[in-house]
């Protein structure tokens, strides 16, 4: 039996010495996607790579594809966890990959290195490193449609317009780790030129469910309001605290990876007020959604539980991820005259990319959100959020777009960049005119 | 037939004293080596070397130094993790203080801080042994993920809060960094690990080595001939977090290209555990089986539904392949304790006597 | 001396300053730490129950109780009515106990400890993956309600401030003294309880006199089984059941330190200090350290423990000293 698993496996091994075979067709554009549907954020990473393939899998079946290549979806499971997120780059990126969305700040701080030496665009969507947002010194990656640090500034806006903030404490609560803590620099920036006090509240990741200690520090110092940079398990367990010390939840704000129905399912009508930002639209109300139902969900190609996960917020999030990319690729088509591109081309495509109203129409999209509009050296298209309120049983859109607070946020990232940069003296940038 | 050592007479101490005493042995190791550094890097693809081998020899690398703790010196350690985050963070400070320092002198010191910190984390084992100490080294585990986070020193004050590798050369070569390609890093890993594994299986079976040994069999009867407990133990922590701290110095520097604390978590500690389970507690050979088998077995695992297109989700292959280590460790347990080794070894006494087993 | 005077108040006296200013606030900081250390003492019963009967340290134990509780939600989602969820539950848990017996711990009679230490690590990755292949790994919702917990709150109003008291930690508490005392009327008063007692003390002399080994095991692990699903429920009510709740269960270690690995009242007063403890240290002392202290104090305080007094609290076997 030893001997039979030893030849297996040395069968195995030998095929994959030699680079397995690239069964890949020739008029196809090859995505890669890394996902996370186990581990302790499986909840989270599940309807995100739902939504991904499902835009993908529907352009095939609408459209035959993108300009008339189809597109290729492998994925490639990671676990929230970066070793293995790399060993899906290095696996993935020799067949032909266009571009890669790491969903996580871990694996996207490790690839944004590497991608940028294989030419192969990172497309981290409102995570990772905000500092990305700067095309001179980011060629490679893109942080469409907005920052951490912007949707910091649009969420203090909120506050701003709600009673002010001069002389008001705002708590942060937000997960220990490099996600977590991106947003703090700009934070205690704004906090001296704003005017307001701000108190921090580090939840370990192993103590996600178990966060009554910090919520007592809430309860003792209590701030005005609250924001919440969670993921996780850790966005129940931190409505469920508010609730129990019966924070107004009206005043408590998570960002875009503290909103969903996951999050918010679990807590249920407790959790009722609770405010969180978000980038994109809620709901199946959408033609591009609906052509998923019918073209995709309907004929069983899709891996959702159940039709009516369709829509939630994380799913639309991973779908817009996927409408971003697919129009990038249109852009990068029209541009190149190819149907078949490359990841070079696919980074002209990204940084052209122009969302507009018009086009978010045309894509079934109206209202879906904020326009996005991408340049040479502006890589995160400073996109609106909007907030949301939680009704007890689902999520309401409760304000317009709010614009974020460019003029301060920008030279912020720009120092970030520039920081990032200054120890790696071969590090290539671009020239943008 | 081919592997018998009739005919072979040692004539001197020293050959008899020889790592390696039987010719065919040295013969298979220096095939093996041969094909590791000179085949290898020329006829396999980027991502095998990548991905399956730099990876497996950073972990075999931290096995040798939980074998060292664990299967020679007898102390159980949870604590793994962690060793490797502290070599691997002082590596970062060492080379961002130091720019011009050759890397590969920052890699070897890099060892030396963890050394430092698992001998503190390993004085509570001159009081208490077995299941306790390995609740002791679960607190050093928990302590140091906290520093890692809280002390922005160490990561020089990153907004990102994680270690990003600079580039670094070695005769003009770039060997950290994303410039550096897969065959360099890779032959700078397998050097290391190779010389390091020589110095420990030297060390093994020389003094230090037989202080651990006999701590581990029988520590009253150890003091009792002159071993030292303090010294034994001690030495071998330290020796053990060295291996570790080097390791997690290579993992980040050589394989991922920056980590977040979550790269060290008590997952990692696990992992190496199994490793040393499966591949057998107390033989070096181990470290190299088990180290293979746990991390070769997911990523053939996950080959093998695109291979035969099935349509089994990835996450789904991430489940049954939990599911196969943790059957596969309990089999060992029960089966074979001493792990992938042991059974190596039976094969080779089979392959000695082969076509006469009753000869002897 | 003058620089060390505001860092020495900072540590040994503004924190109980703090206390005695808002007294309750100390209050409920406390009631927070007991109903988490009654949560931690439930986690380190099921290890002592097993430890005791079979000198196993069942690393599994924190597993088993993300597995109850996905079991029973599961079932709840499969359209079973919550109590013949419960009671079906119960039945896999007994079916768990029968295999991991039959098929584990059966083949490992008389190896050294740490050998089944190991062994329980691989059963816990097992029930891992086994658990998310069958049941999925986003986190589910518990069913406080469905079970008959009030999900509310009650207020009492004490130095002008008021203390809140979950209605659901209110209902851990009772059910995890109910169930201690449960535990200690089985163990003194029924047969199947002393051939357990006898078993831990000595395996051989309770085989001459007829007691099935095999017998004690399945009825220990199953024990232990249903206290994992009590806090699997527990747990589950206060945030929700998902896999990450494996590694706060390691804290129950912790409290095996503190409490001894052998010892019933141990769980119980070990997990209280823990509990109550790690609040108070992180609630009054934490912002000194810039918070998350949480992630270790249990651990540390085990450690400076085990330097003084190894046993444990109430630790009967005396630890072998080097």
């Amino acid at each position: 039996m030893n001997l039979k698993k030893l030849s297996c496996t040395a069968i195995a091994a030998a095929a994959m010495v030699v680079g397995l075979p690239i069964a890949q067709a020739e008029d196809s554009l090859f995505m890669p996607s890394l996902t996370y549907r186990t581990g302790p954020f499986a909840g989270g990473g599940t309807p995100f790579a739902d939504g991904y393939a499902d835009y993908f899998n529907m352009l095939n079946e609408r459209d035959g594809g993108i300009g008339g290549a189809k597109i290729v979806v492998e994925e490639c499971e990671t676990a929230y966890n970066t070793q293995k997120g790399v060993e899906c780059y290095e696996a993935t990126k020799d067949k032909g990959a266009l571009a890669y969305s790491p969903l996580s700040t871990g694996i996207t701080l490790a690839l944004i290195p590497k991608a940028s030496v294989d030419e192969i665009p990172v497309f981290s969507m409102g995570y990772g490193l905000s500092a990305a947002a700067i095309g001179e010194k980011f060629p490679w990656t893109f942080v469409y449609p907005t920052t951490y640090w912007n949707q910091l500034s649009s969420i203090l806006k909120y506050i701003d317009a709600n009673g002010g903030l001069d002389g008001k404490k705002v708590g942060f609560i937000y997960l220990d780790v490099g996600y977590g803590k991106e947003p703090l620099p700009l934070l205690e920036k704004l906090s001296a030129s704003l005017g307001f006090e701000v108190a921090k509240y580090p939840v370990g990741v192993k103590e996600m469910q178990n966060q009554s200690a910090q919520w007592l520090n809430v309860r003792k110092e209590r701030p005005d309001w609250m924001i919440m940079w969670g993921w996780g398990a850790m966005n129940p367990t931190a409505v469920k605290e508010a609730a129990k010390i019966r924070y107004p939840l009206d005043r408590f704000i998570g960002n875009w990876w503290a909103g969903s129905h996951n999050d918010l399912n679990a807590v249920g009508k407790s959790g009722k007020g609770y405010l969180a930002a978000n980038f994109s639209g809620i709901g199946q109300d959408f033609p591009a959604v609906q052509d998923i139902l019918t073209h995709v969900v309907d004929k069983g190609n899709s891996k959702v539980a159940s039709r009516d996960d369709v829509g939630n917020v994380l799913y639309n999030r991973g779908m817009f991820n996927a409408v971003v990319l697919a129009e990038a690729i249109h852009v990068a088509q029209q541009k190149t005259g190819k149907t078949v591109i490359t990841g070079a081309d696919m980074r002209d495509g990204l940084e052209n990319i122009n969302i507009d109203e018009a086009r978010l129409k045309e894509l079934g999209l109206e209202g879906f959100s904020a326009p996005v509009k991408g340049t040479c050296s502006d890589h995160e298209g400073a996109g609106a959020v909007f907030l949301q309120q939680w009704n007890g049983e689902d999520w309401e859109k409760i304000t317009d777009l709010i614009e974020p607070d460019n003029d301060t946020v920008r030279p912020l990232l720009e120092e970030a960049a520039e920081k990032y940069v200054s120890d790696k003296p071969d590090w290539q940038g671009q020239t943008c005119s | 037939m081919f592997y018998r050592e009739a005919g072979q007479f040692k004539t001197t101490y020293a050959d008899d004293q020889a790592l390696l005493p039987i010719a065919q042995d040295r013969v298979g190791l220096i095939i093996v080596l041969a094909i590791a550094f000179l085949v290898l890097p020329i006829v396999a693809s980027d991502f095998f070397l990548s991905s399956i081998m730099i990876p497996f020899l950073v972990f075999a690398l931290a096995a040798i130094g939980l074998n060292i703790l664990m299967g020679y010196a007898g102390q159980l350690s949870l604590g793994t993790g962690a060793f490797m985050g502290v070599g691997a963070y002082s590596c970062y400070k060492l080379t961002t203080i130091f720019p011009d320092l050759n890397i590969l002198i920052v890699l070897l010191l890099s060892g030396f801080f963890s050394a430092g910190v698992g001998v503190v984390f390993g004085l509570p084992s001159l009081r208490i042994k077995g299941l306790y100490l390995a609740i002791t080294t679960l607190a050093a585990q928990f302590f140091l993920e906290w520093c890692f986070i809280r002390v922005g020193w160490l990561y020089n004050y990153n907004d990102s809060g994680a270690i990003e590798v600079p580039q670094r050369e070695l005769f003009g070569l770039a060997v950290t960094g994303p410039h550096a390609t897969p065959e360099t890093r890779y032959l700078i890993i397998l050097t290391i690990v190779a010389v390091m594994t020589l110095v420990a299986a030297n060390v093994l079976r020389g003094r230090i080595g037989r202080s651990w040994m006999m701590i581990r069999d029988m520590d009253i009867a150890a003091e009792l001939m002159g071993v030292r407990p303090l010294y034994a133990k001690l030495s071998a922590f330290a020796f053990s977090s060295y291996y570790c701290g080097v390791a997690g110095a290579l993992m980040v520097f050589m394989w991922l290209g920056s980590a977040e604390v979550e790269a060290f978590d008590i997952n990692h500690s696990f992992l190496v555990l199994f490793m040393v389970i499966i591949g057998g507690m107390g033989s070096l050979t181990g470290c190299f089986m088990g180290a293979a088998f746990i991390w070769v077995l997911p990523v053939i695992l996950r080959a093998i539904p695109p291979a035969f297109e099935l349509d089994i989700l990835a996450a789904t292959m991430e489940h049954i392949s939990s599911i196969i280590i943790g059957a596969l460790i309990i089999f060992f347990l029960i089966v074979e304790p001493h792990g992938l080794a042991r059974l190596w070894r039976v094969g080779k006494e089979k392959l000695r006597t082969w076509p006469f087993p009753y000869a002897t | 001396m003058e620089a060390l005077m505001p860092a020495l108040d900072a540590v040994f006296l503004a924190p109980f300053r703090d206390m005695v200013s808002l007294p309750d606030f100390l209050i409920q900081v406390i009631w927070e730490g007991f109903v988490s250390g009654i949560l931690y003492a439930l986690i380190a019963l099921g290890f002592v129950l097993i430890y005791k009967a079979s000198a196993v340290f069942n690393f599994a134990q924190g597993i088993m109780v993300v597995f109850a509780a996905l079991v029973l939600v599961s079932l709840f989602d499969m359209g079973v009515p919550a109590w013949i969820a419960l009671i079906l539950t119960i039945g896999v848990m007994g079916i768990l106990a029968l295999t991991i017996e039959r098929v584990v711990l059966r083949k490992l009679v008389n190896q050294h400890e740490a050998i089944l230490l190991m062994a329980t690590i691989g059963l816990t990755l097992v029930l891992k993956g086994a658990g998310q292949l069958v049941f999925g790994g986003e986190p589910k919702t518990m069913i406080t309600e469905e079970l008959g917990f009030s999900t509310g709150s009650s207020d009492w109003e004490v130095f002008d401030g008021i203390v809140i008291f979950q209605h659901i930690d209110i209902a851990a508490a009772v059910i995890a003294i109910v169930m201690v005392a449960a535990l200690g009327v089985f163990f003194s008063k029924t047969r199947i309880g002393r051939a357990l007692r006898a078993v831990a003390d000595d395996h051989q002399a309770a085989l001459s006199v007829g007691i099935s080994l095999n017998q004690i095991w399945a009825i220990v692990w199953f024990a232990s089984g249903i206290v994992a699903l009590v806090t699997g429920i527990m747990w589950g009510a206060r945030s929700d059941v998902s896999f990450a709740l494996e590694i706060i269960a390691l804290k129950a270690l912790a409290v095996l330190i503190l409490g001894g690995f052998t010892s019933i009242p141990g769980a119980i007063v070990g997990g209280l200090i823990v509990g109550i403890g790690e609040k108070l240290f992180e609630v009054y002392w934490g912002p000194l350290f810039g918070g998350g202290v949480e992630a270790w104090f249990a651990y540390v305080l085990a450690l400076i423990f085990l330097l003084f007094r190894p046993q444990g609290m109430f630790g009967e076997r005396h630890i072998e000293r080097v």
